[in-house]
């Protein structure tokens, strides 16, 4: 019978390897996207005003709450919570703390995997004397499953499971020998190559390499605060939201790091010194790579553009071909060294994911580690399936909605209220304060009771509530139009138009506009675009993709579309078909925990090993 | 880079550097607890 012994090999490893859990693809690509949406240099003020009020004190909880809940042999979040407050519920409350690490591991792990591919496409030269457009286009190709870039076939299954045994391999040699050796190694090298990313991206010059910027034109964009967005509650939103993911808070790994320390051993600088190395390298180094170099080389206009698709466009879409500018030999080491630093931050991330499951697993049901650890990735590569096979039906960005950001915020909100109000802030302080090696200033007290579950809540409402356009001064007691992407809206599928049904015989435009391009891809991937000029006077342009065996095109070039209007006849799955099975699937795996949680439950009354 | 963007830059970026670099070398200098505590490498040294 095995039994969950674990321990860290050293305290710098541990530190190394909390930072390495918050490092993560979002300190390079989420973060400067996030900043030039929300008002360049005066995103920062709110960004740091939610890090200490909202980052820092989830931190000390969940370190804290993790060491409790070590004392009493508990290394993930159902029977830690439980052990701070004996209600039912909490260990139900707990299941979000290895729900989210699994499901978030499942797509997290695809991205791993791209990253290991493009290192390696660097290397190989893939990249060398192709334009913007076909860079972009090699990562659409490289996303159809069917379509391979180095002769493997289904290469992008190929390289997640690859990435997903590596992870799984990893676990098995336990912390100390796997978890903390990586981070040792993965930590260090990730910031040299990120200080070398950034030196060659602030000394950027006009007029060398193709460059039609200097470096510090995008620095400058990033850095030039604008605080009348200060006032804006959709800044502050997504200050707080991005505190949130970068932070790795509300998911329960942090707990489970921490409660394989001793009762004595201190909470509070571990947990100040692991924040703070996650914001070195999302202040410093994140913001001085993609927008500098992006702004070098295409221009600010196209970088705003750009940045409207999400970081992972701007990451793969476009940074091998901008590298490519800097000659051969540079752009190889350019690329491993943008792709490496990527890996390193979504390894030592996707191993902390890994580590409540297997810790539940190795408490409660006395599983092996490495037993665990094979457990963990064979759910994971199973639940990650639908993401690879249906990324473009949007499974991907299903989970990541549900799952990386919908449950943190919740699991985050729950266990703030149980640390200061139910466990106690008496009790709460005592815990944080125990062994600790700094003075925890007294107002964080105050904060974490009063200011960071009012902080949670109102990012909580916000997600929920969030109106169209993010025009908040259109709210009011007649009612509002949401925002797609608010939790109602999504409930709602308010995104998918007029396609809202799972099966239909025709497919309806989704916006008015000219068809003024039909064409097909490598792989027999057919579409037809879309455009409109917009009120703003932005082009707006819609790209659906069809299967002419299957479908008959209903329009051609030229002809003008409405919203609603039949464009293609024939048997059609909506998107929205795949995203309620993505969800179903979502709820089913956490359903599923909550039920080896409750036979935990029993078996532990059975065993009398519950705390009275 | 403006001034404005200068300034904002330079004090967050040192800040951040600064408090980041400040929290690490407490984490390296300040003495282990006396064991047992919950590092395994510093185990043997001790005894």
């Amino acid at each position: 019978m095995a039994s969950n012994t674990e321990a860290w090999g050293s305290r710098v490893g541990l530190v190394l390897a909390m930072a390495g859990n918050a490092v993560g693809f979002g300190n390079f690509l989420r973060f400067p996207v996030q900043a030039v949406q929300n008002g360049g240099g005066a995103f920062i003020i709110p960004y740091l005003v939610s890090f200490l009020l909202m980052g820092i004190p989830l931190l000390f909880i969940e370190w804290s709450s993790g060491r409790f809940g070590g004392k009493y042999r508990h290394h993930s979040t159902p029977f830690i919570l439980q052990s701070m407050d004996r209600r039912w519920i909490w260990k139900y409350v707990g299941v979000f703390g290895i729900f989210s690490n699994i499901a978030i591991a499942a797509y997290y792990c695809y991205i791993e995997s791209w990253t290991m591919s493009y290192m390696i496409h660097s290397i190989i030269g893939t990249f060398d004397g192709l334009n913007q457009t076909q860079v972009a286009a090699f990562f659409s190709d490289y996303l159809d499953v069917k379509t391979s870039t180095t002769g493997i076939p289904y290469e992008a299954l190929v390289f997640f499971v690859f990435c997903i045994a590596l992870n799984a391999w990893i676990l098995s040699k336990g912390l100390s020998s796997g978890v903390e050796k990586v981070a040792m190694i993965g930590m260090p090298l990730l910031i040299i190559f990120g200080i070398f990313l950034a030196i060659k991206g602030i000394t950027l010059k006009a007029g060398v390499h193709g460059a039609i910027n200097d470096g510090t034109v995008g620095l400058n964009f990033l850095w030039t605060p604008d605080f009348t967005s200060l006032a804006n509650p959709k800044v502050w939103l997504a200050a707080a939201g991005q505190i949130f993911f970068t932070l790795s808070v509300g998911m329960g790994s942090i707990q489970c790091y921490a409660s394989y320390l001793k009762k004595r051993d201190d909470v509070a600088l571990n947990a100040m010194s692991a924040g703070w190395m996650n914001e070195f390298v999302e202040v410093v180094l994140g913001s001085a790579i993609i927008i500098p170099i992006g702004i070098g080389y295409l221009g600010i206009d196209k970088i705003i553009e750009l940045t409207n698709l999400g970081g992972l466009g701007l990451g793969f879409r476009t940074m091998p071909f901008l590298f490519e500018q800097w000659g051969p030999a540079l752009s190889a080491i350019a690329g491993v060294a943008f792709f490496g630093l990527l890996f390193f931050a979504g390894i030592t991330s996707s191993l902390a994911m890994g580590t409540p499951g297997m810790g539940f697993m190795m408490d409660e049901y006395k599983w092996s580690r490495p037993k665990s650890a094979w457990a963990f990735g064979l759910v994971v590569m199973i639940l990650g399936l639908p993401t690879i096979f249906f990324f473009n039906e949007g499974v991907f960005d299903e989970y990541d909605y549900w799952a990386g950001t919908i449950s943190l915020v919740i699991f985050a909100l729950l266990e703030a209220i149980l640390f200061s109000w139910v466990f106690g802030m008496k009790k709460g302080w005592k815990e944080i304060t125990d062994g600790a090696d700094i003075q925890v200033p007294l107002v964080y007290r105050f904060i974490i009771k009063y200011i960071t579950p009012v902080a949670l809540i109102l990012v909580f409402t916000g997600a929920l509530l969030r109106p169209v356009n993010d025009d908040w001064s259109s709210i009011n007691l007649k009612g509002w139009k949401l925002h797609n992407e608010s939790i109602i809206g999504q409930l709602q599928h308010k995104g998918a138009g007029p396609n809202r049904q799972w099966f239909s015989r025709s497919f309806y435009a989704e916006a008015d506009g000219i068809v003024d391009s039909v064409y097909s891809t490598k792989g027999n991937n057919y579409f037809f675009r879309t455009s409109a000029i917009q009120k703003s006077g932005k082009l707006s342009s819609k790209v659906y993709r069809y299967n002419p065996s299957k479908h008959q095109l209903l329009v051609e070039k030229g002809d003008v579309v409405f919203t609603g209007q039949a464009v293609y006849a024939g048997p059609v799955i909506n998107r929205v078909f795949y995203l309620d099975m993505a969800r179903l699937l979502l709820l089913t795996v956490f359903l599923l925990i909550s039920l080896l949680v409750y036979i935990a439950w029993n078996k532990r009354i059975r065993e009398r090993r519950i705390r009275r | 880079m403006n001034t404005s963007a200068l300034i904002m830059m330079i004090s967050v970026e040192s800040i951040v550097a600064l408090l980041t670099i400040w929290f690490f070398y407490k984490v390296l200098t300040t003495k282990p607890k006396p064991e047992p505590d919950s590092f395994t490498k510093n185990d043997e040294k001790k005894r």
